[in-house]
């Protein structure tokens, strides 16, 4: 029984090691800017950078647009695909696993090649319309992870029998999926939310491509041309993005509480 | 009494080629508390879900109160509904889910609170509105789902197995606060369940169905007494049949186990030589002569179950088994299986059905 124990504490330590020693080592590479001691002057110098919170402020907008562009396309989506045509369900498991599997690059040399400038719908003939088309490649992009989130939170709750329930007191759709649906799905929208979050945060190819100020191109750029600053900066996205999961499972313990209690 | 507050004529439903719902009418009349009763598949769900409005009849039409209401959506039907999974919405607590359907009708607030304080008080739970749905037992849930169903003042209440989903106890108090709340308001009810005995308990009629069709309408007493098909009367209660053939129509006598014996009634179509099936509750039969029995028939003891106050035996007739109820009699032994034994029974309580 001892034994066992020690082979996989040990397999664990090798695990967490293989993550956190090269996370420490970085941490620690970013407190050696002033010569001869520890010091958080390369954090000083990145939060000290104006295209740090410029780039870092243009993708939480951006995010936060993917997150509810993504809502209102995948809450709707789901509920009805789940309420009335549940035969659908595989072809949008598969549709949605798509974004997995075709690059990101690809994805981006696409949008190129139909909106750019010339073409009927020149997205990328203004800055706005390339944040747009950016924002929409970051819904696709989040897609799998925000129906799979959104999937699983229905699954939760009887939405056949909560629909009708409501619709028989004289609500309608709108009401219904606003009042009632939404509210006991909003721990798994949060999460789905909050993953999302984590991508666009870090995203560099399309924004690159797209050639938009995102923090993704910031943080390629930092990279090539300084020594200690990337370092600092890749512990700041690692705290942003746990932070970002960090919320979700603390969500989880505010998931509606179901009962199919017989007494 | 307005007849035909709910009305109901040649519905019928198919899913793909599958026909759930065969051509049913009826019509009942305000304030009655209906049930619809049958086995699962028979389509009494289909046709309370049609008259709510959550599927749309092949044909047919339903009226409430003379309004056609078949085409009309789930919500503009003012009907308040129970589920069997009790359907509380679960981001809601009590006050919230009595109360949503008097918002969504665009009561105020203070009208509103007053509504669901009235509500609390009628399902004895006065004070639960601060509680939310998973801090509840499945009975007081289904109390909630209730008073929901009701609180924004319905033209019928329609429930959907509302019972099943609980233990025995809490089904028998529970069925009986339902009633009671009925009657008090008056409000036209249409109850669907499977459970006979809930069924006979609480309705002023029942609709008895089978695949798809209505085998007989009447009072809980015309359905037990008077079963007008096999089906029912396999169906509803506990039921002993017999197989006899027919020996003369006009002095109605037939032949159980090659013993003669004259019944008060036989099918309309009786013929003599026809098989025929005679039906009778275990409680018209008695072991040994009593008084106002006519019918003496003999048989062996197939079957002796102990069950403290009552003894059940299972009496062998040639091809037929009578199950019987007796008291137990601490003085006497109880009979043994083998044993030779005399039953009696009134000719009246023999119910002929054609097979």
């Amino acid at each position: 029984m001892k034994a066992n124990k020690f082979w996989a504490w040990l397999v664990f330590a090798l695990g967490a090691a293989y993550f956190i020693v090269p996370l420490l080592a970085t941490f620690e590479f970013s407190l050696r800017m002033r010569r001869g001691t520890y010091s958080f002057d390369a954090y000083a110098s990145v939060f000290a950078d104006p295209a740090f919170a410029a780039s870092f402020s243009y993708s939480v907008v951006i995010g936060l647009v993917t997150i509810a562009v993504g809502i209102l396309v995948v809450v709707p989506a789901v509920y009805f695909v789940r309420l009335r045509m549940p035969w659908l369900r595989p072809f949008m498991e598969f549709i949605t696993l798509l974004p997995l599997v075709i690059p990101a690059l690809v994805l981006v040399y696409g949008y190129i090649r139909l909106y750019n400038s010339s073409s009927i719908i020149p997205f990328t003939g203004s800055a706005l319309g390339t944040d747009i088309l950016l924002t929409g490649a970051y819904v696709t992009l989040a897609l799998p992870y925000m129906y799979r989130a959104v999937d699983n939170g229905m699954r939760t709750i009887d939405i056949a029998t909560l629909t009708e329930a409501a619709q028989i007191m004289g609500a309608n759709q709108a009401q219904i999926v606003a009042q009632i649906i939404l509210p006991n799905i909003l721990v798994a929208i949060l999460s789905g939310a909050f993953l999302t979050f984590a991508i666009v945060i870090g995203e560099f190819t399309i924004a690159s491509l797209l050639n938009r100020p995102a923090f993704g191109p910031y943080l390629v750029g930092i990279g090539t041309n300084r020594a200690y600053e990337p370092a600092a900066l890749a512990i700041i996205s690692f705290i942003i993005t746990w932070g970002a999961m960090g919320m979700i499972n603390v969500l989880g313990r505010f998931a509606p509480h179901t009962s199919a209690r017989t007494d | 009494m307005n007849q035909d507050f709910l009305s109901v004529e040649n519905l019928t439903k198919s899913f793909g080629n599958n026909t759930v719902v065969k051509s049913v009418s009826f019509a009942f009349g305000k304030g009655e508390f209906i049930s619809l009763l049958g086995p699962s598949g028979c389509g009494k769900t289909t046709i309370l879900r049609m008259i709510a409005g959550f599927e749309n009849p092949t044909t047919g039409t339903i009226r409430i109160d003379g309004e056609d209401i078949t085409h009309l959506k789930p919500n503009q039907r003012q009907l308040g509904m129970v589920f069997q999974a009790y359907a509380l919405f679960p981001n809601l607590n009590v006050g919230d889910n009595i109360g949503f359907g008097l918002k969504i009708a665009g009561m105020a607030k203070e009208e509103r609170r007053a509504r669901v304080d009235e509500m609390l008080k009628l399902i004895g739970l006065p004070g639960f509105e601060k509680r939310y749905p998973y801090e509840m037992s499945g009975g007081q849930q289904q109390r909630v789902a209730l008073a929901r169903a009701i609180a924004p003042r319905p033209r019928m209440l329609l429930l959907d197995e509302p019972l099943s989903a609980l233990d025995a106890k809490i089904r028998v108090s529970l069925r009986e606060e339902i009633r009671a709340i009925q009657l008090d308001l008056g409000i036209t009810t249409v109850f669907v369940t499977h459970d006979q005995e809930e069924a006979l308990s609480i309705s002023d009629r029942i609709v008895v169905m089978n695949s798809g069709h209505i085998e007989q309408l009447g009072a809980p007493h015309e359905i037990y007494n008077k079963p007008a098909t096999r089906f029912v009367a396999t169906f509803v209660g506990q039921l002993n049949t017999i197989e006899a053939t027919i020996l003369d129509v006009a002095a109605k006598t037939v032949s159980i186990d090659g013993q003669t014996v004259q019944v008060a009634q036989l099918p309309a179509d009786a013929r003599v030589g026809a098989n025929s099936l005679l039906t009778l509750r275990p409680e018209v039969l008695s072991i040994g002569a009593r008084d106002g029995n006519d019918i003496t028939l003999t048989g062996t003891i197939a079957d002796v179950t102990f069950l403290g106050s009552v003894i059940r035996l299972r009496v062998a007739l040639g091809r037929n088994i009578l199950s019987l109820d007796t008291f137990n009699d601490q003085r006497t032994a109880p009979p043994s299986r083998g044993e030779p034994v005399t039953i009696s029974l009134a000719s009246k309580d023999l119910l002929a059905l054609q097979i």
